[in-house]
């Protein structure tokens, strides 16, 4: 069985860990060494190859339970749409189920189903996945219909295929954004934090209009564009024989013909938020809530990993700088969120804030921005940088529970890294990391001067907005 | 995403970087496929899932463990039958608020002092009610278990319930109930539950309404807890990386000072709701709506029906899957919606059978008609090959319930709370394989009738209502969203 295991440094680690967790006040426990020596290992051996088309394919065996994963991605996002065709990666994806040459309208469903299969994908600015969880049986009829739509689906496409996901995915809009409450937020903090034609400057799900606009050879064009095998991955993980799966994988993917043009490289110039951009949004909802975001440095550039746990030190468990204040002590907000989103062309810190009923944005803007101006003018404490690396590694582990779950982190750190096995390095740049480390990246990297301050209030209430900088502390600096 | 009902990976990862080399040698070319038929899959792998190891404290409380060495955690679970099944007529949320308020004070340790451990300890705590039961659960790196088995002990054994914290978590809660206003969802659920079940304990919500929100006392929370939360009615579920030898002492010392007080019985299972007799439609006005949510359902089984099997395969046909009729009709064929489903709830008594869907609003009218197709259709003989692939989809996609330790503890917890036999899990595939056709069609017939159901519909009144009319479903009660919530009275939730 190949499973993931933990070296023995991860156990002394942890065991030390646990002695020190019996403290109940917030003490600072023995910093931990950094480095390689004293950090956890989660092996997930796998097997990776080239196919002569370009494919890459990357096998891990787990015989647990009777199910494989199969998981491909295509290295292309709403980053790449052409103007005028917002929403289209995600679009394409939805027809890339509706049959290819040799799989009939619907039958990418019911074959599956009718082996006790699911299926699904999803769409970002940077990738497009999709992925088949099967019965481990059933792994060749996984192979026939990914390879299928990779080399025949245009053998198929019609105006009438793309019109049928067209409402769909308008309905899958209306349902996400629209209906919604504070669903705006999701088309509005894209077009203010990112200047007009930058890649990230409109949403995944992109506008009624460009959905209305996309037309079949739209699906010709992206397809001979961006769906060759050599822009793709393939992740197979569960209960299979590598050896076997290999000769499954080579058989079914030995048809399906390289691209004619390869990739162009991923790329965007800089961009930086001119100013602070102050943006007051109406919304059926009750409450007002604020979003304050940020342009932060691209995944794995210096900064990436320190955002990861300032988020963790701001926002996460009731301690946490922002929601001890706004929540707990003062009770004027009902829920915090910060994360960093990273990115390849660049990444977004953002920070979210419901007000309670009787609050206005102004009176929690000012308050995060009092524990802002902390957080750059002294380093947390060890505890609280502790805390977020335990449960960083915590959920490490609990995104290893699954087959699915390993598949996408192997072709995540493949696409992102270069090396599927790039989880590790990755811990480790976060267990290196010290308080001081969490400080710095605030001061550089979430500037007063260069950042969208963004409310969504109730409508006809503007007034409870964050629409000019509240006076006194939190001033221009 | 393509289905947001099945995924299962919300937002695992972002966005990651730019694309990268591939170290690999090359394979030599293979045979060309063989495309004219897709391969047919072998017989199915024989699911062979680890019986749970029985143990009993002292006290007598069941443990039930399964060892799986896979990932270094443990998923730790107190389940107490009762749940809002169990709240008083006149607090209704009293077991949930009384879950809610466990992390905000146990043993010695403040609402602060908890959070502050479990955050260090890498650990997940959950605590809620569902109908049926309470469950709190501690999700925990296994080298850190002694410390998590400790935590959740003192969560269920010692609460504090300080006065501060009730305020805290009664001004968390009147906000949540307030911003139910917003989603047309919730707006639909509340609403659904008071259509299909009245008077009944089910057509309340388990997390209450902003009345017994404002009244429920220090003294209600702190009955609750000393009659439901005792050892004659909880059970305890552990799976992960551990052993017996070294579970059962921490187990004997974080659980075992845990005494039954005298005279505790456990809550009765509330009796059957009636059934609905009649079609009536509720329409809700939620003005500007882009999607109009239909929720069409009636009073269902419960858990222990005899019809489990055929029911389960009959709504996979009619909705419970990707390819099933409901959503194969409204998503695929007409595009009027991101999904439609159904479902049966099946709890210890009689929980709702739901059929539902967020529709365009321009369609409204055209979905209804088509959920009724439908609802009527499945009434009708289930052609073979729509039986046999739901019957395998139903069976053979079980084995991926197993993966993590939280599933196989919610597994563990299920066949504890319903009484379910020892080879419920390692039969279940042959169970659902032995359904036939007059099975489906004899539940179907009894337990799905569109001529007596609630429809409730939550969308633009202006611009749905003369379709939802020109359908004659029967009558019509028009409600506004303080009809169904209550009026917002604008009383400031927290006063810090």
């Amino acid at each position: 069985m190949h499973l993931p295991t933990l070296s023995t440094g991860v156990l002394a680690l942890l065991l030390a860990s646990a002695a020190a967790s019996g403290q109940t006040a917030p003490a600072a426990s023995p910093a931990s060494p950094a480095g390689p020596a004293s950090c956890p290992r989660i092996d997930i051996p796998y097997t990776q190859f080239r196919l002569p088309n370009g494919l890459t394919v990357i096998l891990h065996e787990d015989h647990t339970v009777p199910i494989v994963a199969v998981d491909v991605w295509y290295h292309v996002g709403s980053a790449r749409e052409k103007p005028g065709r917002t929403g289209f990666a995600h679009l394409f994806e939805h027809i890339l189920f509706e049959g290819s040459k040799h799989v009939k309208t619907g039958e990418f469903d019911t074959l599956l189903e009718a082996a006790g299969g699911t299926n699904n994908g999803s769409t970002n600015t940077d990738r497009t996945n999709y992925y088949e969880v099967v019965p481990s049986n059933a792994l060749p009829l996984a192979l026939f219909l990914e390879s299928d739509r990779m080399a025949y689906l245009l053998d198929v496409m019609s105006a009438a295929r793309v019109d049928q996901q067209r409402d769909v995915v308008k309905n899958e809009r209306r349902q996400r954004i629209e209906n919604q409450p504070y669903g705006i937020a999701v088309l509005k903090l894209p077009e203010l934090l990112f200047p007009a034609g930058h890649p990230y400057s409109w949403s995944v799900i992109g506008s009624m209009e460009d959905l209305s606009a996309a037309t079949h050879q739209d699906v010709e064009d992206f397809f001979k564009r961006w769906y060759g095998p050599e822009n793709a991955s393939l992740v197979i993980a569960g209960d299979f024989d590598s050896r076997a799966a290999r000769a499954l994988v080579e058989k079914w993917f030995a048809d399906v013909p390289r691209g004619k043009t390869p990739p162009e490289p991923f790329f965007a110039p800089p961009a930086r938020v001119a100013g602070e951009k102050r943006v007051t949004v109406e919304d059926k909802v009750q409450l007002p809530r604020l979003y304050m975001a940020w342009l932060t440095p691209a995944h794995f550039l210096p900064g990436d990993d320190a955002l990861d746990i300032l988020s963790s030190v701001l926002a996460s468990g009731k301690n946490s700088r922002l929601y001890k204040r706004l929540v707990y002590d003062l009770q004027i907000a009902q829920d915090v969120s910060a994360t960093q989103d990273s990115r390849a062309l660049g990444s977004i810190f953002t920070v979210t804030v419901t007000a309670r009923e009787g609050h206005n944005l102004s009176e929690i803007e000012r308050v995060v921005q009092e524990e802002l101006d902390r957080v750059k003018a002294e380093p947390p404490s060890q505890r609280e940088v502790e805390r977020a690396l335990n449960q960083y590694e915590a959920d490490v582990y609990r995104s290893v529970e699954q087959a699915l779950g390993k598949a996408e982190l192997l072709n995540a750190y493949d696409f992102a890294a270069g090396r599927p096995d790039y989880l590790n390095e990755d811990l480790w740049r976060h267990r290196a990391l010290d308080p001081k480390d969490v400080q710095s990246v605030a001061g550089r990297e979430l500037p007063d001067d260069a950042r969208v301050v963004l409310s969504v209030v109730p409508a006809g209430k503007t007034e409870l907005g964050a629409s000019v900088r509240p006076a006194g502390k939190g001033g221009p600096r | 995403m393509r289905n947001a009902r099945l995924a299962v990976l919300a937002a695992l990862l972002a966005a990651l970087a730019a694309g990268a080399p591939v170290a690999a040698g090359q394979t030599a070319a293979a045979a060309m496929p063989d495309r004219s038929k897709a391969p047919e899959p072998g017989p199915p792998a024989p699911l062979r899932l680890p019986s749970p190891q029985k143990l009993r404290l002292a006290n007598g409380v069941p443990v039930f463990l399964i060892e799986r060495h896979k990932v270094p955690l443990v998923q730790t679970i107190v389940v107490l039958r009762g749940g809002a099944s169990a709240d008083p007529a006149e607090r209704p949320g009293l077991a949930s608020f009384t879950a809610s308020l466990l992390e905000r004070g146990a043993g010695s340790r403040s609402a602060l002092e908890i959070s502050d451990l479990a955050d260090f300890l890498g650990a997940q705590v959950d605590a809620h009610a569902g109908w049926d039961a309470t469950t709190v659960g501690v999700n925990v790196p296994a080298a850190r278990l002694e410390s998590g088995l400790g935590l959740l002990a003192d969560l269920v054994l010692h609460p504090t319930f300080p006065a501060a914290e009730i305020e805290r978590v009664r001004a968390e809660l009147l906000t949540e109930l307030l911003q139910r206003r917003d989603d047309p969802e919730e707006i639909a659920a509340v609403a659904f539950d008071r259509a299909v079940f009245g008077k009944h304990p089910y057509g309340r919500s388990i997390e209450g309404d902003e009345a017994s929100a404002r009244a429920v006392t220090r003294e209600d929370v702190v009955r609750f807890h000393g009659t439901r939360y005792v050892p004659t009615v909880a059970a305890l579920v552990i799976v992960g990386d551990v052993t017996p030898s070294v579970l059962s002492p921490l187990l004997e010392r974080s659980f075992g000072p845990w005494a039954a007080a005298a005279g505790i019985t456990p809550p009765a299972v509330v009796p059957p709701a009636p059934q609905i007799t009649a079609r009536r439609v509720y329409l809700i006005d939620k003005p500007d709506s882009a999607q109009s949510q239909i929720w069409i359902g009636r009073v269902g089984p419960p858990r222990s029906t005899s019809d489990y099997f055929p029911l389960t395969v009959a709504n996979t046909i009619l909705g419970g899957s990707f390819t099933s009729r409901l959503n194969h009709n409204l998503r695929e064929t007409k595009g009027y919606t991101y999904g439609a489903f159904s479902y049966f709830d099946f709890r210890l008594s009689t929980g709702p059978f739901l059929a539902a869907a967020g529709v365009q609003t321009d369609k409204t009218g055209p979905a209804l008609v088509e959920f009724f197709k439908e609802l009527e259709g499945i009434r009708a003989p289930v052609p073979p090959d729509e039986l046999r692939r739901a019957r395998n989809y139903t069976a053979r996609r079980f084995p991926a319930g197993f993966e993590t330790d939280a599933q196989v503890a919610g597994k563990i917890r299920d066949q504890f709370l319903y009484g379910l036999p020892d080879d419920f899990f390692n039969g279940y595939l042959s169970r659902i394989e032995a359904v036939t056709a007059e099975d489906v069609r004899r539940v179907a017939r009894k337990g799905i009738n569109p001529a007596a159901c609630a429809v409730v519909i939550v969308g633009d009144r202006q611009k749905i209502e003369s379709q939802v009319r020109a359908l004659n479903l029967g009558p019509i009660t028009l409600q506004s969203i303080d009809d169904v919530l209550g009026p917002a009275d604008g009383t400031p939730v927290a006063k810090p």
